[in-house]
């Protein structure tokens, strides 16, 4: 009777699972099976299998330059806010404790405040430089690149804290204590057992800059798009099929590296069990 | 001895750098909207702009409406992941890693090209732009950021827990409520915050999605801006900012609270 209900239970909890897996990927799978076909609408009579859609889309000039552009802004960004986070995070963790906590709280400011003020923000900022300090910024890439260095920093500094924390002290010191100087030390000692949390931070910076859309957009000139910018216009108006080519290119991308990710992590996990 | 002493090593200079780029990119900013919100059309310092605020029954209703809003979408989304996070957490699911991957993924997947497939499937339905799409599409979108918080806590809660319960006599939907519930109370909390602000500034989601009835705050700041009307959208900004800071307060007392239950109940 007890093994019964269990057994219920345990099919009533994989239709559950199976039933949000469903909601979740059924939007997905759909796009990349349509972005085979003309069809007008996703859905609709799918025709013959076709690669026109791709072949549509490496002609789309617009949608390539915002792929460009989305690129670009997020590479060169995470580039910098994964140094700039980095050497902060080092920087405070040396802090006294009054000056790390204000240091810390402020950092945290972009994280939780809500993002159309961050945005509105950094247009005044832009005016303001511009209008009364006489500086030459204008909105577009530069703009964009330091905006979103900007946003993803606090994320970088989130990522490099807690690895600093756990590492032994003792090594920097050996390191010194050996006659290395205190840069050599850093750069040699304490700089290779961070890279890993870098790469996580710049990883992290890097979605989070290719999946923004509200400062991109108060921040952007009008002939500058992003993937963001490029889908929200084309919703509203009028949006070309072969953005089921380039959606179904980028899932296939995420679905590709996080899966090989994984399997290298329980590979390596295997690996030091064993050890 | 001595020596090695007075030079500590304290690279704190490090961190100038963030320091100067947060003063100039984020203090000055917020700065800046407050200046523009005391700031009227010709330049004049003036309260009008708050006045309006306080006096455009449009905007208050449309306020008290994306409050409703994201009480609503979170509420929903809240009742989804829970569940979801509580199978993924419990035995045999907790032992497949590629499962709890599968719901997570959708993160790293651009947010409007996820819009973009929802909205395709939601036509495919028959559901129409409006309301309810409006809240599918919040609720698609910030599953995954609801759902990771719970399930990392709910997967680290001791075992021991539970099975000292039930070794007292509760069964365990009394377990559930009494246990697991309230320990996995810091993970919703930390979901909670990752959709209920985010959700006012959402527009591009209640835009594409829904209609006029589903307009979220943000949405009148992006227009305010796009009318070049500065000192209005930094007045509407402020007020805004003001509920970031009342919701984050809120949110440190519950998780205050619910810390400050946990202690007790170790040291029971």
């Amino acid at each position: 009777m007890k093994k019964k209900s269990a057994s219920v239970w345990l099919v009533a909890r994989w239709i559950i699972i199976l039933a949000v897996l469903i909601a979740i990927y059924l939007p997905l799978i759909m796009i990349i099976l349509y972005s085979f076909s003309t069809a007008r609408s996703v859905g609709g009579d799918f025709g013959s299998f076709t690669f026109a859609l791709y072949e549509n889309l490496f002609k789309n000039d617009n949608l390539l330059a915002a792929t460009k552009n989305t690129l670009i802004i997020g590479l060169v960004s995470a580039f910098i806010s994964t140094i700039l986070g980095t050497t902060a995070a080092i920087g405070i963790h040396y802090m006294r404790r009054k000056v790390k906590g204000v240091v810390e709280t402020s950092s945290q400011i972009t994280v939780v405040n809500a993002e159309i003020v961050t945005a509105m923000g950094f247009f005044l900022l832009m005016l303001f430089l511009r209008e009364t300090v006489g500086l030459p910024v204008n909105k577009g890439m530069v703009w964009l690149i330091i905006a979103h260095t900007v946003i993803t920093t606090p994320y970088v500094i989130l990522t490099v804290s807690p690895r600093l924390k756990q590492l032994n002290p003792n090594l920097l010191e050996a390191s010194m204590d050996l006659g290395a100087g205190p840069m050599r030390s850093l750069l040699t000692v304490m700089l290779p057992q961070l890279a890993g949390a870098m790469v996580s931070g710049f990883a992290l910076a890097f979605t989070l800059s290719l999946d923004d859309f509200v400062v991109t957009s108060l921040n952007t000139s009008a002939n500058i798009d992003t993937i963001s910018t490029y889908v929200y216009a084309g919703l509203r108006h009028n949006l070309k099929n072969d953005i089921r080519a380039l959606s179904t290119i980028i899932f296939v991308i995420v679905l590709a590296v996080l899966i090989a990710f994984n399997i290298m992590k329980d590979k390596k996990a295997k690996q030091q069990k064993l050890k | 001895m001595k020596k090695s002493k007075s030079k500590v090593f304290r690279p704190t200079a490090f961190a100038f750098p963030y320091i100067a780029v947060t003063v100039v990119f984020v203090i000055v900013p917020l700065i800046l909207v407050l200046v523009y919100a005391f700031k009227g059309a010709d330049g004049s310092f003036t309260f009008d702009n708050f006045a309006k605020v306080f006096t455009d029954a449009d905007t208050l209703s449309q306020l008290a409406k994306t409050i409703g809003i994201a009480a609503l979408s979170t509420v929903i989304c809240l009742l989804i992941a829970y569940p979801v996070a509580y199978i993924l957490a419990s035995s045999p699911f907790n032992k497949m890693a590629i499962l709890s991957l599968l719901f997570i993924i959708p993160m790293w997947i651009n947010f409007m090209l996820r819009i973009f497939a929802l909205q395709s499937i939601l036509n495919l339905f028959g559901i129409q732009k409006g309301f309810w799409a409006a809240i599918i599409g919040l609720v698609y979108d910030f599953f995954p950021y609801m759902l990771l918080p719970i399930y990392t806590v709910l997967l680290n809660i001791d075992k021991s827990y539970g099975e000292a319960s039930r070794d007292l006599g509760a069964n365990s939907v009394t377990t559930f409520f009494k246990v697991t519930l309230p320990l996995s109370l810091p993970g919703v909390i930390s979901g909670i915050s990752m959709m209920f602000m985010p959700v006012f500034s959402s527009y591009a989601i209640t835009m594409t999605m829904g209609d006029m009835s589903s307009n979220v705050f943000g949405a009148k700041i992006a227009t305010l801006f796009d009318l070049h009307n500065y000192g209005y959208g930094s007045a509407l900004s402020f007020v805004l900012l003001l509920l970031v800071v009342a919701v984050m307060f809120i949110g440190s007392y519950f998780s205050g609270r619910t810390a400050k239950t946990l202690k007790r109940g170790k040291v029971l």
